[in-house]
Parts: structure tokens; sequence; C-alpha cells
């Protein structure tokens, strides 16, 4: 399983954001994004997980091997935290969502509503569901805001054993997880400024 | 996809879930209808396959905003669009529950709203078997106007205004079989169109709209 991204280019509203990025990650690795607000953390993981095409340049991966964690946790807010989590596993075909429960913590929160968590336990709940997507590449995009230092070592402790049996993860965050992971600073990827596309290039 | 129309049903029926707000609509529009109109039976007879059809359309516009809105706004449809399920599917999956939340208690309530329009004897048959046949299309072109909504502040009165003239062949061709059938004519030619722009719709909007959505999530 390798990851191997080429002189990618992507935009966010149609703005380039960042061009020429490369580099490559394989089983067992970890890549932590860095750069200031607005260099374009974001949108490179968007673009990894498929959701907007790049500009330029090229992704591979194998088929179906990213896991994309967002801001937002995906959890509805009236389902208890076991059905959400059973609800993603169900999607992805897996079952077992008691390991995803037990390395987050969330045991004891089983029958309680999304709605009646705290930030922090949303925050764990939906890093949970990347247990359950049985996935080897997790993209995660700022994953320990609103954790406190425990829950913090929870998520190393769960990325670490993902690194261990094969997975990888690339993870965009400003604080230190205490992994063993290679830094790219992406600041130094900014697009520079060219001609605006054709008005409907948004919709082709 | 099951697991999406399982959890999309039971979001539905969950406090403030939504279900059950067509279905008072179209109470309220049955009950305040001989009010206006006055209690001649004879004139309600006359309007009651159109009014009941109009109904259960505006019933059904009353919930489509939150389709796709919901999902956007928590994230769960970014991650839906990453998940191993085709776009397509979530599409179908959501009109699916869309309709069995909105349209399926729709059907079934319709002869006890009829009553109350004082619809005449053979319609009644007529009028669920329209609703049972019109009613998904409703869903699934609702379904393309959320999908090309979505993202939008406020995008419920654009949805409104792009959906609703998608909905008036259904309403067209649903109406006169249940005024047919309740003069007693021969029902075959609209129910045959009204089933014709179900399959239709069920067989295209689903790429349609799962396209949109991906335009959308950019």
């Amino acid at each position: 399983m390798e990851l191997r991204v080429r002189d990618l280019a992507c935009a966010r509203g149609g703005v380039p954001v960042l061009e020429g990025v490369s580099f490559t990650l394989s089983s067992g690795e970890a890549l932590v994004l860095r750069g200031p607000n607005g260099s374009g953390k974001t949108t490179l993981l968007r673009t990894l997980a498929g959701l907007q095409p790049p500009l330029a340049g090229e992704v591979s991966m194998p088929a179906e091997a990213l896991a994309y964690g967002a801001h937002a946790d995906g959890l509805k807010a009236t389902l208890t935290v076991e059905e959400n989590l059973s609800f993603w596993a169900g999607v992805y075909g897996t079952r077992d969502i008691a390991t995803a429960l037990a390395a987050f913590d969330l045991e004891d929160l089983r029958e309680r509503a999304a709605q009646n968590l705290s930030a922090g336990q949303k925050r764990r709940l939906g890093l949970a569901r990347l247990l359950v997507t049985g996935r080897p590449v997790w993209a995660l995009d700022e994953p320990t805001v609103s954790l406190d230092t425990a829950s913090v070592a929870l998520f190393a402790d769960a990325v670490r054993a993902h690194l261990k049996k094969g997975g990888a993860a690339i993870i965009a965050t400003h604080i230190d997880l205490g992994l063993d992971a290679r830094v790219l600073d992406i600041g130094g990827f900014r697009a520079k400024q060219r001609e605006a596309g054709a008005f409907d290039e948004a919709f082709l | 996809m099951i697991r999406l129309v399982l959890r999309d049903v039971r979001l539905a029926v969950r406090a403030g879930g939504g279900f059950g707000l067509g279905l008072a609509f179209f109470l309220i529009v049955t009950v305040l209808v001989p009010f206006g109109v006055g209690p001649e039976g004879a004139v309600l007879t006359r309007i009651a396959p159109g009014i009941l059809w109009v109904g259960a359309l505006l019933a059904c516009l009353l919930s489509l905003d939150r389709m796709f809105a919901l999902d956007w706004e928590d994230g769960s449809l970014d991650l839906l669009a990453t998940a191993p399920v085709p776009l397509e599917g979530v599409v179908a999956a959501k009109a699916l529950a869309h309709w069995l939340t909105t349209g399926l208690p729709l059907v079934v309530a319709a002869p006890l709203f009829g009553l109350l329009l004082n619809l005449s004897g053979p319609g009644y048959v007529w009028l669920v078997v329209s609703l049972a046949l019109g009613t998904p299309a409703l869903s699934v072109i609702g379904a393309f106007g959320a999908a090309l909504t979505v993202g939008l502040k406020r995008g419920g009165l654009l949805l409104s205004l792009l959906v609703l003239p998608l909905y008036v062949p259904t309403l067209i061709f649903g109406a006169e079989a249940v005024r047919r059938g309740a003069e007693g004519l021969s029902v075959e030619t609209p129910l045959l169109m009204l089933a014709g722009i179900t399959a239709g719709t069920l067989a295209v909007l689903p790429f349609a709209a799962a396209a949109a959505l991906r335009v959308n999530l950019r």
C-alpha cells in the first residue's frame, strides 16, 4: 500500500492555493501537514479524499483506501453513540464497533444521544468512526480540536496502533502528537497567482 | 444503502425529525378548504381530486429542503461521499427514506382526507392508487432539487421554485386519474402516464442529483 502524490495543484473556491505538492506515504508511516491558516491543508486533504478534482498532478493509491476525517464529525444529534457508530460500520461493511468504542473510551457513553455529548466527546466519537472504516489510509483534518490532553494521548495511541498494523496517516495539525512522523510544511507550495479561469469552470 | 434508509427513517421519527409534518399539513389543507369553499357537497365533490393532489404535493414539498441540508451541515454528506457507497445510491436511499416518511403516510391517510372533501365513492381507490404511483416521483424530483440547492443558505425558496414546474405533470395526471375514477370513467391513460413519469424520474434523476451533489461538494 502506497500513497503517491505528484505535482499536485488544487484550488479552493476557484482560487488556486497549492501547486507542486509531491510526497509519498507508505505503510506504517505518518505524515504531519503544517502550514499557517489558509495555506490549503484542508483543500489538500479534500483533494486526496476525492471530494474535489485536482487542478493538475496526480494522486495514486489503491482504490477505496482512504478514510477522511473532516472538521465536522458527521454525527446525528438524535442518534446514540452506538447508533452513530454502527451506522458508519454498516456503510463500510464492518461489524466490530466495540474496539473503536474502547479505543476512544466511549463505552460508558454508548446509550447517550450525540446531542448530549460534550465537544470533546463528540470529537472522540468522530475519530472512533475511523476505526470502523477499516481503511488503511487516514486523512485527518485537525483531529485534536477540542480534545483534552488525555484524549489527545488516546488519539495518538490509536494512530500508533493503526500504523503498526500497516496503515498510514496524513494529519493536518498544529500540536505535537508525539508521533514518529515526517513533517510536510505546505507553506512552501503556495500557488502563484495565475489568470482566472472561465466563469463556468467550477461546473465543468 | 439499506442502512442509510433505516438511519434516515429513524432520524425522521425521533424528536424534531419532521415525521408527520407533511401529514399535518395535508390535514390542515383538507380541513380548511371546506371552510373556505363552503359546505356545499356538490362543489366539494367536484374539486376534491384536485385539492387532494395539490395538498399531497405541497406536503411533500415541505420536508424536501431537509433531505440533504442536514447532512451537509453536520458534515456527514462529505463522509458519505467518501464512503464506499455510490453517490447515486445515496440519493436513491435518501429519496426512498423521504418517500417512506412523507409519501407513504400521505397515501395511507388520503382516504380519510377524501372523506373530509366529500370525494365520491369510486374515487377512493383511485386516489390511493394514483398517490401510490405518483408520490415516489415527487420524492425523487425533490431529491434532485435538494441536491441542486444543497449548501445554499435559505435554499428552500429556490428549491421550491425549481421543483414546482417539475411537479406539474405528476399533479395533472394524478388529479386527472382521481377525477375520472370518481366519475366512473376509465383511468387507464392518466395512470399509465403517471407510472411512466415515476419510472422515468426514478431511472434518470438519481444520476442527475448525484452529479449536482458532486459539484456542490467541491
